[in-house]
C-alpha cells in the first residue's frame, strides 16, 4: 500500500522525477598548467520540505534540496567548492575522496559557522560513485536532517587505455555516455518525530514518488544507476530489481564489475555503487525496484521502471 | 455620601438610580473584558512567545472497530492549532485511508479514520497516525477480533452473560432473606456493616477504574476533574432526593442500595463488554462464576435494611432488576467499544451513588446502635465491615487477570 495524496514539488523547489538526471557540473576554466579547474557553488540553508504527502520536515539542505546537488566531475580535474553557510547551525562538506586533512570538512578543518564561507579544494580522485555530507556535530542529526548528496567522478579514458571504451561510456558528455540512461538515486529516510527511528524511507526524499510516477526507460538503451545509501539509524539498506539482474561496481572505483549478475545488493551508510543493466530482451511493462527490507518498502522506499519500446 | 435615604422597595424597582448603578457594574466589567480581548487579538503581544516551534498536537483514540472492511478508528484531536492527519501506518506500513469528515481537524473535534487493512484474527496490530508536522500517535490493538455488531444473536448472548454476572448473584443473595429475618440485634448490625463494607469496596473499585479510563480519554475532557465532579454531583443529588422526607429507611434505603449497586454493575458490564470488544477477554466459565460469587453479597446488602419489614414478592423482583439489570445494559454498550470518557462518567456516577448509600446505611447503624448498643465501633459492626470488604476483595481475585 502507498501513502495517500501527492507532494507539492513546486513548493519544495525540487522534483524527484527531475532529480534523477539533474547533474550539477559546476563551471570550468583552464588552469595555468593546462589542467581543468571545476568550481561548484553550494549554500547551506534551513528549509521546511514536504517529504511525503502532507508531512512537513524541518530540513537542513544544500542548495535548498534534499539530497543536495549531484556534483559530477572528471578524474584528475582540480575541484573548487565554494561553500556558504546560510543555515542556523555550523555545517561543513565532507567529501568521500582523496584530499588534504585541511579540506576534510570536519570540526577544525572546513567547518563553517552560520554566515561564513569556506572553499574546499582538491583533485578529483579516485574515479567512482561517491558522496559528500555534513560532518558537524552531532553527526547523526546533521546527516539525517538532509545534509548529503552524490559526488560522482567519471573516469578519464586517457588514463585507462586498456578499458578506454568502458571509461568513455562513463564519462558525462561523450556520445558513448549519451547512449546510457543514467539515474542518480540517493536512498534516504526521515525521522519525523525525532525518536531515533525513521518514519519515511525513499530514494531522493519523497516516499513512493516513483510508484506514483514510474521512471520511464527505453528498453533498447542500457541503464546505469548511481546508487548511494545515506539512511541514518538503520544499519543497512539494499536494492533489489524485479525480473532482471544487474552488474554492480562497488563504490564505482573499478571499470570491471565487482559483482556480476545479481538482483540484490546491500549497502551500509555511505556505501554506494554503480548498477548496470538492460531491459533489451524484456517485454514492455512496469518493473518494480525496492530494498529487500520489507519494512523500508512499506514505509515509502519502492518504485517502478516503466519499460517502453522507445522514448520519444 | 448619599443625597437621601433610599428605601428597600425603591432599590428593587428597575429604573431607580441604585438599580441603574448595579446594571452599570455588570456592564462595565464585561466591557473591560471585551477591551482586553480586543487588545490581545489586535496587538498580538504573544507574538514574542512564538519561537518557531511546531504546534502542540495530541490525538486520543476513542473507538476502534474491526470489521470485514478493515479497521476504523474514532480519534479526537487536541492541539494548539487545527491539525492534519497526513498518513496512516498499520504495523509499520503506509496504507490508503479515508477520513470522515476530511480536512484539518479543529481542537476537540473528532473524525473516523478508515483503513482497508486485512487484520489477522487473534494477532496484535498497531495503528500509527502521522500528522502534518511529522508527529506520530500510536494505538495498539493487543488482540484483533471482530468488533461485535448489535445483532440479535450477540445481544442475546451478551444478555445471558449479563444475567449471570448481575442478576443471578443479586437474586441468590436476596434468597437468603427468609433465613436472615431471624437474626438478632447484633446480627442485624453485622449485616448492615457488611453492606457498608462491600459498598466501600465497590466504591474504591469504581473510582479506580474511572480514573484509569479517564486517563485514556482526550485531554479536553479533563478526565480526573470530570470523575470527581460527576461522583460528587451524583452523591449530592441522591442525598438531596433521599433526604426529602427525612433519612431513608427500610424499602427506600434498600432501593437506594439497589440503585448504587446497579450503577456499579453497569460499569462492570461496560468493562466486560469493552474487554470483549478489545479482544482482551476470552471469558471462561470460571471467570463468569467468579463474577457471580463476587456479586452474591450484593443481594444480602440490599436485603439488610428490609429484614424487619413486610415485603411483597414483586418488590424483590424489582430490586433484583434494579441492581442486576444494568449489567446487561452495560455489556451491550461496552461491547460496541464506546469512548473511554463515557465509561469513566458512568463509573463515577456509580461511585457517587454508592457513597450515598454508605452514608445512609452508616446513619442507620448509628441510630440503631446509638441508643442501646455498643456504638459504631462495636464488635458486630467491625466484624461486618471486615467480612463485607474482605469477601469482596478475596472474590475479586477470581476475576482480576
Amino acid at each position: 500500500m502507498l501513502t495517500v495524496g501527492e507532494v507539492d514539488s513546486a513548493r519544495n523547489g525540487f522534483d524527484p522525477a527531475k532529480m534523477l538526471t539533474d547533474w550539477d557540473v559546476g563551471t570550468t576554466s583552464v588552469l595555468p598548467d593546462g589542467g581543468t579547474l571545476r568550481t561548484f557553488e553550494v549554500v547551506a540553508e534551513d528549509k521546511d520540505i514536504e517529504i511525503a504527502p502532507g508531512v512537513m520536515f524541518p530540513a537542513w539542505t544544500y542548495n535548498g534540496r534534499v539530497p543536495g546537488p549531484a556534483l559530477r566531475a572528471t578524474e584528475g580535474e582540480r575541484l573548487r567548492i565554494v561553500f556558504k553557510n546560510y543555515g542556523s547551525h555550523p555545517h561543513s562538506m565532507h567529501f568521500h575522496g582523496i584530499h588534504a586533512a585541511r579540506m576534510d570538512g570536519v570540526p577544525g578543518a572546513g567547518l563553517v559557522n552560520p554566515g561564513e564561507e569556506f572553499v574546499y579544494e582538491f583533485d578529483a580522485k579516485p574515479f567512482g560513485c561517491h558522496l559528500y555530507h555534513c560532518h558537524a556535530l552531532p553527526l547523526k542529526r546533521h546527516i539525517h536532517k538532509g545534509m548529503y548528496g552524490a559526488f560522482v567522478i567519471d573516469p578519464d579514458p586517457a588514463r585507462h587505455p586498456d578499458q578506454a571504451d568502458v571509461a568513455r561510456s562513463r564519462l558525462y558528455g561523450t556520445p558513448e555516455n549519451a547512449q546510457w540512461q543514467e539515474f542518480v538515486m540517493v536512498m534516504n529516510a526521515f525521522d519525523t518525530n525525532f525518536d531515533g527511528e525513521n518514519e519515511f524511507y525513499a530514494v531522493n526524499t519523497v516516499a513512493h514518488t516513483y510508484m506514483n510516477s514510474p521512471i520511464r526507460i527505453a528498453k533498447t538503451r542500457p541503464v546505469r544507476i548511481y546508487l548511494i545509501n545515506v539512511v541514518e539509524f538503520d544499519p543497512i539498506n539494499s536494492f533489489h530489481l524485479h525480473a532482471n539482474f544487474f552488474d554492480y561496481f562497488d563504490q564505482g572505483t573499478t571499470l570491471t564489475p565487482t559483482l556480476k549478475t545479481v538482483d540484490l545488493i546491500t549497502q551500509c551508510q555511505a556505501q554506494r555503487g554503480i548498477l548496470e543493466f538492460s531491459f533489451a530482451e524484456h517485454e514492455a511493462g512496469l518493473y518494480m525496484f525496492h530494498p529487500h527490507q520489507s519494512e523500508f518498502t512499506e514505509l515509502g522506499w519502492v518504485g517502478m521502471f516503466d519499460v517502453v519500446e522507445d522514448v520519444a | 455620601m448619599r443625597d437621601a435615604p433610599i428605601s428597600e422597595t425603591e432599590a428593587e424597582l428597575p429604573g431607580t438610580p441604585t438599580a441603574r448603578r448595579a446594571l452599570w457594574w455588570i456592564i462595565l466589567p464585561l466591557l473591560a473584558f471585551a477591551a482586553a480581548i480586543a487588545v490581545l487579538v489586535s496587538t498580538n503581544p504573544l507574538a514574542r512567545f512564538n519561537n518557531g516551534t511546531p504546534p502542540v498536537e495530541d490525538i486520543a483514540f476513542e473507538r476502534v472497530i474491526l470489521g470485514s472492511d478493515g479497521i476504523r478508528v474514532l480519534v479526537r484531536v487536541g492541539g494548539s492549532e487545527p491539525m492534519t492527519i497526513a498518513q496512516v501506518q498499520v504495523d509499520d506500513a503506509y496504507w490508503q485511508f479515508t477520513q470522515d469528515p476530511p480536512g484539518p481537524l479543529e481542537r476537540g473535534s473528532s473524525a473516523w479514520i478508515a483503513v482497508p487493512f486485512p487484520w489477522v484474527l487473534g494477532e496484535a496490530h498497531a495503528v500509527n497516525l502521522v500528522t502534518g508536522t511529522g508527529a506520530t500517535f500510536a494505538h495498539e490493538i493487543p488482540v484483533a477480533v471482530a468488533t461485535p455488531v448489535a445483532d440479535s444473536t450477540s445481544l442475546l448472548s451478551q444478555a445471558i452473560l449479563g444475567i449471570f454476572v448481575g442478576i443471578v448473584p443479586v437474586a441468590v443473595g436476596l434468597m437468603f432473606y427468609p433465613a436472615l429475618r431471624g437474626v438478632g440485634r447484633n446480627g442485624m448490625s453485622f449485616l448492615l456493616a457488611l453492606t457498608v463494607g462491600l459498598l466501600a469496596f465497590l466504591m474504591v473499585d469504581a473510582i479506580g477504574d474511572a480514573f484509569e479510563l479517564a486517563a485514556e480519554s482526550a485531554a479536553i475532557f479533563q478526565g480526573n476533574a470530570m470523575v470527581v465532579l460527576a461522583a460528587a454531583a451524583s452523591f449530592l443529588i441522591l442525598m438531596g432526593i433521599g433526604r426529602r422526607n427525612g433519612t431513608p429507611q427500610g424499602l427506600a434505603l434498600a432501593t437506594y442500595i439497589a440503585i448504587g449497586i446497579g450503577l456499579h454493575n453497569f460499569g462492570e458490564g461496560l468493562a466486560i463488554g469493552a474487554a470483549f470488544a478489545a479482544g482482551a477477554a476470552g471469558l471462561g466459565t470460571f471467570l463468569v462464576l467468579g463474577f457471580t460469587i463476587h456479586n452474591v453479597t450484593e443481594g444480602i446488602g440490599i436485603a439488610a435494611p428490609i429484614l424487619r419489614e413486610r415485603i411483597a414478592l414483586w418488590t424483590f423482583a424489582g430490586l433484583t432488576l434494579l441492581a442486576g439489570g444494568p449489567a446487561v445494559l452495560g455489556l451491550w454498550i461496552g461491547s460496541l467499544a464506546f469512548a473511554p470518557q463515557w465509561s469513566a462518567l458512568a463509573l463515577a456516577i456509580g461511585a457517587g451513588a454508592i457513597l450515598q448509600v454508605i452514608v445512609e446505611v452508616t446513619a442507620l447503624i448509628r441510630r440503631r446502635e446509638g441508643a442501646e448498643g455498643s456504638g459504631l465501633f462495636g464488635p458486630a459492626v467491625m466484624a461486618g465491615l471486615a467480612v463485607g470488604a474482605g469477601f469482596m476483595y478475596l472474590t475479586a481475585m477470581l476475576v482480576k487477570i
